[in-house]
């Protein structure tokens, strides 16, 4: 990547206090440090249009910036090369227009996610989505990182439910895509561009969403067995005429669930549940927990050192996955936890030593390519990141994607290496 | 075009995939916007990736602009040729080369027709989801050049939606695969720029599409109103009840007319028909359409039926699919739009749409994807008359002016292509189609693929965004801006 070395030593910051408001600017601590990399200063702009101005003036002062939302998936992506200005959008944070009746939504990207669905639920509506740490996430920090949840099977991901943005470039543009109707195919689909691009191409200032109703009643059920034969009917659930909103199996040694959610009205709900039994067949299932639909985000609790990856595989392989990772886990002598949704995309949870998980993080990322899926390391200590990729190999479209980003950041101004093959 | 270029085509293609003659090349001169005309200088039949890269690779060493092509039903022009370019058909590589039931991915190649995917897994309980009204001919890689949707992407999504993973030959001829089979590959999201670009990022070989399973029961009720404004406060209503219908579609009196007099589908003639089709669970479904039924009689419904069986069901939406088409009973040409407007601003829009056509004294028949607001205003008119043909585009432009003030969008379906281009300026500030330009001059900076689409002005890639600076061939005075 093409980059004006970072001149720190001349750097005016008190221009940059003019640009956005001396009282939206400060020091940075050790708190806001990317894997151990420490910028120098935190702008928070009041506006869109500051941090467009703020992002123009990092640029030409050749500094290196990463946005910032909520803040809690900042170890995500490999290391930066370098950060100066850490942008926040913390005070982007309004809920701008609910066209209730057009369910639809703009909001502002610092907008908390749980704060934009509480003002949605006041009209019966929701973001169909349930992110990661929903009370601290920010929408440009879910749409940042691409974070859906489980009810992505019925409703679809993010990139299925944004319908417009607005972007900061590094050259200070703010530029719009897409728009508030549902259905736009004018133009290139830059909102889907920006959805899990990490911050690399751009500053995410305002998103428009379709939205769903609230379910009227929900019902989950929970299956326990070994994890192939749990596959097996998933599967069976899947090529099934049910319409649930959430199918995931959860695995750990010696134990696995499969958890199935409806929602609807109490008597589609309770048809369901009779077809599920006699697809179940002698396996019987209990009333789901009610955290069973939080286990995407329990499984980022626990013993340190860990490392929690996201997987993606084809639905008929996630038994195949689970036997992987005990194996792998055998060898290396480490905790695992699985929670995978049936649209195929997981998480995977190792405990144990640094170099153990560092090894078994390689051999995922070669077994799982040779299954045609992916794995991507998430959380874990730095160590654990050293001397790899944590996005795994890179696919042929890897000099298109670096084309694509110089077009946008020519300079490389944006989260320096912490995409794609060290986009 | 030069003999030894013609010869390096046939190479590839073989004589059989190469067209020349001027008689045959007219079949290729428009796509189904037929105000547009450009006659190519030659047409590729590609049967293989290898022979598109290889023809492709012809195309940007010798500067050769190119325009892909599927079945050539879209409605905006993208298909049209370039006069110094040729046109690559996808219409031979027309194999579905994989079906995979337990994860629902079917592979195929860009010439496999729409319908056809679907015919292929319905025997399993399974469907293709993205409908447009010309699926029996339409083919997936113009669909996926248009993001195509239809009646039921209300509830099931576009085809940006169910595409997963595309092979694709860039511009210059390499081979790249955008996604795959798995969902949230690592990287820039690709497939989700791709798919509606147009045909101008590249030309896509093959298709990892997703299928979804049929639902156990669909029953459409059909409503008839006095007005499309009665008709539009039930559709709200629906949705305020928070229910969320496979499809809601919307047709006025002159539509109706007109599919009538094609079809037969016995609809009532009303002032604003409705036809709502929920899907899903038999018990669900049920429910929901007794309540749909008391919404559309709260707002005036004097006459509602549920079709009881396949073939009731089928007629009705025979009715509807043809609507375009049956419209050509009632004048000797028309303008099709694909305007898109908050559901909100319905009947706003409509009464400015019948004053805007009593002003210039055109009839427009509408027919609307209700659901997700998108208009279909066919405006009606006789090229035999001087200056009608004049009349109805600018009728038809002001019907989008409409739908951009309303804050909407020039095109839900059909695309910007070269119909709507200049529009794209009206929709969009200059930031903002500068920054989608980024997009084009990554993929294509020579802009060989299907140039001059979509945008109102191609960007001359060698520029550095954001600053202007004269490019090179403005002072040699090759090129120029306007």
């Amino acid at each position: 990547m093409p980059g004006a070395p970072g001149v720190m030593t001349q750097v005016s910051w008190p221009e940059l206090a003019e640009i956005v408001g001396k009282e939206h600017l400060g020091a940075a601590t050790a708190a806001d440090a990317i894997d151990g990399v420490e910028a120098q200063m935190v702008a928070e702009p009041g506006t869109a249009e500051d941090l467009a101005r703020a992002l123009r003036w990092a640029h030409a002062a050749g500094l290196k910036v990463s946005p910032r939302g909520g803040g809690t998936k900042l170890g995500w992506g490999n290391p930066p090369a370098a950060c100066d200005l850490v942008l926040s959008t913390a005070l982007l944070n309004r809920v701008l227009e609910h066209a209730w009746a057009d369910m639809t939504v703009i909001v502002e990207a610092g907008c908390r996610v749980a704060d934009l669905q509480k003002t949605l639920a006041e009209h019966g509506q929701r973001l169909a989505l349930d992110p990661l740490w929903p009370e601290r996430a920010t929408i440009g920090g879910i749409l940042s990182t691409n974070d859906s949840g489980t009810l992505r099977v019925r409703y679809g991901s993010l990139r299925d439910l944004i319908i417009g943005i607005t972007v900061a470039l590094p050259d200070g543009t703010l530029a719009k895509s897409g728009g508030k109707v549902v259905k736009n195919v004018a133009g290139y689909d830059l909102a889907k561009l920006f959805t899990g691009a990490l911050g690399t191409l751009g500053v995410i200032v305002q998103a428009i969403f379709r939205l769903h109703p609230l379910p009227r009643e929900s019902r989950s059920l929970s299956f326990s067995g070994a994890p192939e034969a749990l596959n097996q009917l998933l599967l069976a659930i899947q090529s099934s005429k049910l319409t649930f909103t959430g199918l995931q199996l959860r695995a750990e040694p010696g134990s696995g669930r499969l958890d199935v959610r409806f929602d609807g009205t109490a008597a589609g709900i309770e048809a369901q549940v009779n077809q599920i039994l006699q697809i179940a067949g002698s396996s019987v299932p209990s009333d789901a927990p009610a955290n069973a639909w939080t286990a995407h985000q329990a499984i980022w609790e626990g013993a340190a050192p860990a490392l929690v990856a996201k997987f993606s595989v084809l639905p008929a392989q996630f038994a195949a996955v689970c036997a992987l990772v005990e194996r792998a886990a055998a060898a290396q002598s480490l905790a695992w936890k699985i929670v995978v949704q049936s649209v195929g995309a997981g998480y995977v949870r190792l405990e144990g030593a640094e170099p153990a998980l560092h090894t078994v993080l390689v051999t995922l990322h070669d077994e799982l390519a040779r299954m045609g899926g992916t794995v991507v390391a998430l959380g874990c200590p730095l160590a654990v990141k050293r001397g790899l990729d944590v996005w795994g190999p890179p696919s042929d479209a890897q000099p298109l994607m670096v084309r694509v980003k110089q077009r946008f950041d020519p300079d490389g101004n944006l989260n320096p290496g912490r995409f794609i093959g060290g986009i | 075009m030069e003999a030894r270029i013609l010869n390096e085509f046939r190479a590839i293609v073989g004589a059989f995939g190469l067209i020349t003659e001027p008689e045959q090349l007219s079949t290729y001169e428009c796509d189904g916007l037929t105000m547009f005309r450009v006659l190519p200088l030659a047409v590729v039949l590609p049967t293989s990736t290898e022979q598109v890269q290889a023809v492709v690779r012809v195309c940007h060493r010798e500067k050769i602009p190119f325009v892909a092509r599927g079945s050539g039903t879209g409605l905006s022009g993208g298909a049209l040729p370039v006069a110094n370019g040729i046109v690559i058909s996808l219409a031979r590589m027309n194999r579905i080369l994989e079906v995979d039931l337990p994860n629902q991915r079917v592979v195929v190649e860009p010439g496999v027709i729409n319908l056809n995917v679907t015919a292929r897994v319905a025997p399993d309980g399974y469907f293709y989801a993205p409908d447009p009204s010309s699926q029996l001919v339409c083919s997936i890689g113009g669909n996926v050049a248009e993001n195509s949707g239809g009646a039921h992407c209300l509830k099931y999504g576009f085809t940006t939606t169910h595409v997963l993973g595309l092979e694709v030959v860039l511009p210059d001829g390499a081979l790249v695969h955008l996604g795959g089979r798995t969902v949230d590959r690592p990287g820039y999201d690709l497939p989700g720029v791709f798919v509606g670009s147009e045909g101008t990022l590249g030309i896509a070989t093959k298709v990892i599409l997703r299928i979804v399973k049929k639902p156990e029961v669909i029953q459409v009720l059909l409503a008839a109103f006095n007005s499309t404004n009665e008709a539009g406060a039930a559709v709200s209503g629906i949705i305020a009840a928070g229910m969320l219908p496979a499809a809601i579609e919307m047709m006025d009196n002159l539509a109706i007319q007109a599919a009538e007099a094609a079809v037969q589908a016995n609809y009532p003639n009303c002032g604003g028909l409705l036809l709502v089709e929920l899907d899903g669970p038999a018990a669900e479904v049920e429910t929901l359409m007794e309540e749909v039924g008391e919404v559309c009689t709260k707002c005036g419904a004097w006459e509602i039926r549920v079709a009881q069986s396949d073939a009731d069901r089928a007629r009705i939406w025979t009715g509807r699919k043809a609507a375009f088409a049956a419209v050509g009973r009632l004048a000797p040409a028309y303008i099709v739009q694909d305007g898109v407007i908050p559901r909100t601003a319905l009947p706003h829009v409509m009464s400015e749409i019948e004053r805007l056509s009593s002003e210039v004294g055109l009839r427009v028949a509408n027919v609307f994807h209700a659901g997700d607001g998108n208009l279909h205003p066919l405006v009606l008119y006789d090229s035999a008359v001087p200056g009608q043909d004049k009349l109805a585009e600018k009728l038809a432009g002001d019907i989008l002016r409409l739908c951009i003030k309303a804050g909407g969008s020039i095109t839900g379906e059909h695309g910007v292509g070269e119909e709507k281009k200049m529009f794209m300026a009206e929709m969009y500030a200059e930031p903002d189609l500068e920054t989608m330009q980024l997009v084009r001059c990554a993929f294509d900076p020579e802009n060989l693929s299907n140039p001059d689409k979509v945008f109102p002005r191609p960007r001359l890639c060698g520029e550095k965004p954001g600053v202007y600076e004269p490019h090179p061939l403005e002072v040699a005075g090759v090129a120029q801006r306007f």
